[in-house]
């Protein structure tokens, strides 16, 4: 049986369930994608070995009642620490770290029977948006334009990438500005950011903590459902972390979404926006209102702060956690010259270990912190974070269901454009906002480009709602019909 | 409940080259929790484990940790709070402190800058005898934060490598701040031992020291007499001079002498027309003096903000209810209850309820029995006779109940004095029943009148000199009692000689 690895994890689940495939047959199809797959450079740190042998556990678990991921070859963003797995969040300062535990979100997944095939690439430590500020090297997207090489989006580009390109059936990613939903976009898949405390950050390398939250990236909606399920839930372990129950998420996918109100907000309209992302939402509203569903339009007043805010928030609170990284007990430590003390081992350790886009992060940070701008712009931002949270309450409690945007303001452009930092940002301008609120956010794949190119748009729910949201996604996928794959290049 | 009274001891006044001056001090005390675990994970706070080994992963600032606040660490807080009459804090809120160290793994620490536990409460200091004896100062407490403490950078092991041991880091501080309302080095220490007192009678706190488990910064200013009823009229600062904080102390003499220096060094700078610059200071006790450690200018920024890795800390009044009734008699009630109840005075009940293994000890003694009598032969004989061996009370080899047994027959008129501390030291070094012992050697004192007047009779008789001479000079009647005790092993009861022999010279 070949192109075992095109599959969804519903279909592999029923076919392993029904013993027509082996998680073995499985995964040993994603080893064999991966392996032709060096020009995408998605996957950082092969773990075949690790993958046959969970892949074997998998079968000798199979059956009516395995679990639900039980034999799904994934793999899992080098974020996340594996235990005795290489996990360097594509830092050289990680250089040869290997935890000596098991981050919640993918223990959970390994639990329920996944398979894990290796690290993928990713910007450093979730800082950037093209994937392009990687210590291993950027990441390709499957998808081409007039042979030219373009961005998979980032930071989740090599989860992006690796499923849209079919090297593994779903993966794990992190979202806190975007890097789930911008890079699904930009791939044709579909990813998830779920609402702040559904997954637990613990053995997550944490980028900025109050925004920061893991999502499946996926084939397909209800794969998104199946896969939430098994990554989130609450954790002691993680004081953010939601003790709430875990719904079935993929039992709640009828594709009903009649009589359900979707706010279109008029913040999100953009001056010079592109005709083909104009015409996406506009085509994506049409397909809500056929399929039942109300079309009503918002208000979100605040959202033009949303991304300034965020470039406050985000880099304080990662200044202050990219600290640890030190030099003094793992990871990197640069070679010092005689008579250098502790303040020359931090300098030189840091100043090779960080990229340009890490650094500059942690500089922005420790700036917008500093006695004396402290008011000026970290508590401003947390103040504009309010009010863009209270944005969000109003039209919900005005009985708005979901909310429908845009989730890029382009399609994939191009690798090495060498755009200002600041044009790089606006990226994630129809996503911060999500994260800014908490909210659970999905990036849908409904449409193309004129020249063919992938585009997403974001749906937007209800705090703990990730099922219902999950459903509009799904109404909407369905209506959208959208199936086109990247021509194999690689 | 508290019905004890005191004058405010007078502030302490260094006379310089031109003018007196006061001193005005305010303390920040680090107090380590006592708890099994650690403030934000569950790794040992045993002291003196080997290096590392008690060090979970976030306490290594490993990659993808995250802290979660132990509920023993916020009880004990809360506890403490209680205990020094304080404003609990139903919400509250952790902070990053953010600066760089290699015994610092995550690169912050873990605080409460903007929303303490525990705010305002009030300690009141009783000063021991000396120059103050009989006064008490009432120092407010401003605030206690709960805070992680950090590793420990070895420096001496190797002469090209610094070593850290993380076994402290993480370990759970209590950070309490007291007003500037200390007036001297004596009112500083007698400060921190009230402290230590209070916190040793809530279990909150082993109050060592030595290990470093109670540590003070110091805050010292000096002001001319009447600047500082200014600032207590008004809070306003400006009426008190510029203090300087001298870092980490871990000794009661040593903060009382570095108070001493820094003032005096203060006092120089100001008379000699230059201005005292605000700074961190150490204090050397080798040298004894206070060395400059960074001033104002050169202080960290420490870019504190809220930690996104822990929710507010909200805690129920019901919560705060069950241990304000969980809490023990504290030392200020129960040295009123002493005086009130065993008529003890001020400074005995003081010594008593020094520490809760001494009041224990001396409330069992003192059950149904002369409470000014077991006060003393506590206070005098059995802790002078600890001391000696070096033992503490915990380890006393006398039970209450043995101690008991002697002062009852002491009271019972059963021995004298003298004999009781015969006793007693049998008692310590042999143990026993105090009443069979004395049954058994005979101790027991001689009341029976006829066997003294007997005795009387004998020494009289054989002595007529010393009886003529008597008679003339009554104040030699004492070498008859002396002779009517030896004759009578120092069992007869000495009153009843000392009137028999007067009665018989007289006669």
């Amino acid at each position: 049986m070949t192109d075992l690895n095109t599959l969804t994890i519903a279909d592999a689940r029923d076919k392993l369930r029904a013993g027509e495939v082996t998680s073995v047959e499985l995964t040993e199809s994603c080893l064999t994608a991966i392996e032709s797959a060096g020009k995408l450079n998605a996957f950082v740190h092969n773990t075949p070995e690790i993958a046959l042998e969970q892949a074997k556990a998998a079968d000798a678990r199979n059956g009516a009642d395995a679990p639900a991921m039980n034999g799904v070859p994934v793999g899992i963003k080098d974020l996340f620490c594996t235990k005795g797995v290489a996990s360097q969040a594509a830092s050289a300062i990680l250089d040869g770290f290997k935890p000596e535990y098991e981050s919640t979100v993918s223990g959970k997944l390994f639990d329920n029977g996944a398979v894990m095939l290796g690290k993928l690439n990713m910007d450093e430590f979730a800082m950037g948006s093209s994937n392009e500020t990687s210590t291993y090297g950027n990441v390709v997207n499957p998808w081409k334009v007039d042979d030219r090489d373009l961005t998979p989006g980032g930071s989740s580009g090599g989860s992006a990438a690796a499923v849209a390109a079919d090297l593994c059936l779903a993966a794990t990613g992190t979202d806190t500005g975007g890097s789930i939903r911008q890079p699904a976009a930009f791939t044709g898949i579909t990813g998830i950011k779920p609402t702040y405390g559904r997954c637990s950050r613990w053995g997550i390398v944490a980028f900025a903590s109050s925004l920061d939250q893991a999502g499946p990236m996926t084939k397909d909606v209800r794969d998104a459902a199946i896969m939430l399920e098994a990554m989130c839930g609450f954790d002691p372990k993680d004081s953010t972390s939601a003790d709430l129950a875990v719904p079935n998420f993929e039992a709640m996918l009828t594709g009903d979404i009649r009589g359900k109100k979707i706010g279109i907000p008029k913040e999100y309209r953009m001056d010079g926006m592109p005709a083909d992302i104009e015409k996406l939402w506009a085509d994506g509203q049409d397909m809500l209102k056929d399929a039942g569903a109300q079309i009503v339009d918002i208000s979100l007043p605040h959202t033009k702060y949303a991304l300034p805010a965020y470039y406050v928030i985000a880099p304080a609170e990662a200044s202050s956690n990219l600290a640890r990284y030190d030099g003094v007990r793992f990871g990197r430590r640069a070679k010092l010259d005689a008579g250098d003390g502790i303040t020359e081992m931090y300098e030189k350790t840091r100043a090779e270990g960080f990229g340009p886009e890490v650094q500059r992060r942690i500089m922005v940070g420790t700036y917008v912190l500093s006695a004396g701008f402290y008011d000026a712009y970290f508590n401003r931002a947390r103040k504009v974070r309010t009010l863009i949270k209270r944005d969000f309450e109003t039209v919900f409690n005005d009985g708005i269901d979901a909310i429908l945007t845009p989730a890029t303001p382009s399609a994939a452009f191009g690798l090495g454009e060498d755009l200002d930092p600041v044009q790089m940002y606006l990226n994630d301008v129809f996503t911060v906002t999500v994260n800014l609120a908490g909210l659970p956010g999905i990036s849908i794949p409904t449409g193309a480009d004129a020249k063919g190119l992938p585009l997403g748009l974001q749906l937007i729910g209800r705090p703990w709602e990730e099922g219902e949201l999950l459903n509009s996604a799904y109404a909407l996928e369905q209506a959208a019909g959208f199936v086109a794959k990247p021509a194999k290049w690689w | 409940m508290l019905d004890l009274t005191y004058d405010a001891p007078k502030p302490k006044v260094i006379a310089g080259a031109k003018h007196d001056w006061e001193l005005v001090i305010g303390l920040e005390v680090h107090a380590q929790v006592a708890t099994k675990a650690k403030l934000f994970s569950g790794a040992s706070t045993q002291f003196g484990a080997e290096p590392n080994s008690n060090v979970a992963f976030v306490d290594a600032g490993m990659p993808g940790m995250l802290p979660v606040i132990n509920e023993g660490c916020v009880a004990q807080a809360v506890k403490t709070g209680l205990g020094l009459k304080a404003q609990i804090n139903l919400y509250s809120a952790f902070d990053r402190k953010n600066y760089f160290y290699p015994d610092l793994p995550q690169g912050y620490q873990i605080s409460q800058l903007y929303h303490p536990i525990v705010g305002e409460g009030e300690v009141l200091v009783e000063m021991g005898p000396g120059p103050h004896d009989g006064t008490a100062r009432v120092v407010r407490i401003e605030r206690i934060h709960l805070e992680q403490d950090a590793g420990k950078s070895i420096h001496d092991m190797d002469p090209n490598m610094s070593f850290v041991d993380l076994n402290r880091t993480g370990v759970a501080l209590m950070e309490i701040v007291s007003r500037p309302d200390i007036r001297g080095p004596e009112e500083a220490a007698a400060y921190v031992s009230k402290l230590r007192q209070i916190m040793r009678y809530l279990g909150t706190c082993d109050g060592n020291m030595q290990n470093g488990n109670l540590r003070a910064d110091v805050n010292v200013s000096i002001c001319r007499p009447g600047a500082y009823e200014k600032y207590q009229e008004t809070q306003d600062f400006s009426h008190l001079g510029t203090r300087c904080e001298i870092k980490n102390m871990n000794s009661l003499r040593f903060i009382q002498a570095a108070i001493e220096y820094e003032a005096r060094r203060q006092i120089a700078i100001v008379e000699d027309g230059g201005e005292v610059v605000q700074e961190t200071r150490l204090y050397d006790p080798d040298k004894n003096e206070t060395r400059s450690m960074r001033s104002k200018e050169e202080a960290h920024d420490y870019r504190y903000f809220p930690d996104p890795d822990l929710l507010p800390l909200e805690i129920e009044q019901a919560w705060v209810d069950d241990i304000a009734a969980s809490l023990p008699e504290l030392p200020d009630e129960k040295k009123a209850r002493f005086i009130k109840d065993f008529g003890l005075s001020d400074y005995d009940a003081s010594v008593l309820t020094a520490d809760t293994d001494n009041a224990s000890f001396f409330e069992a003694v003192a059950e149904g029995r002369d409470g000014k009598l077991a006060a003393n032969w506590v206070i005098n004989e059995l802790f002078g006779r600890l001391k000696k061996d070096d033992r503490e009370i915990t380890d006393s080899p006398v039970t209450p109940d043995q101690l008991g047994g002697v002062i009852a027959l002491i009271s019972k008129g059963d021995i004298s004095g003298k004999i009781a501390k015969d006793l007693f030291e049998i008692v310590y070094t042999e143990g026993g029943d105090p009443a069979v012992i004395v049954e058994e050697r005979g101790m027991k004192q001689v009341t029976d009148m006829g066997a003294i007047e007997a005795a009387v009779d004998e020494i009289i008789a054989a002595n007529p000199d010393q009886v003529a001479k008597a008679k003339e000079n009554p104040k030699l009647a004492g070498w008859f009692v002396g002779q009517v005790m030896k004759a009578t092993g120092g069992k007869a009861n000495p009153k009843a000689v000392n009137e028999l022999i007067a009665k018989k010279l007289a006669g």
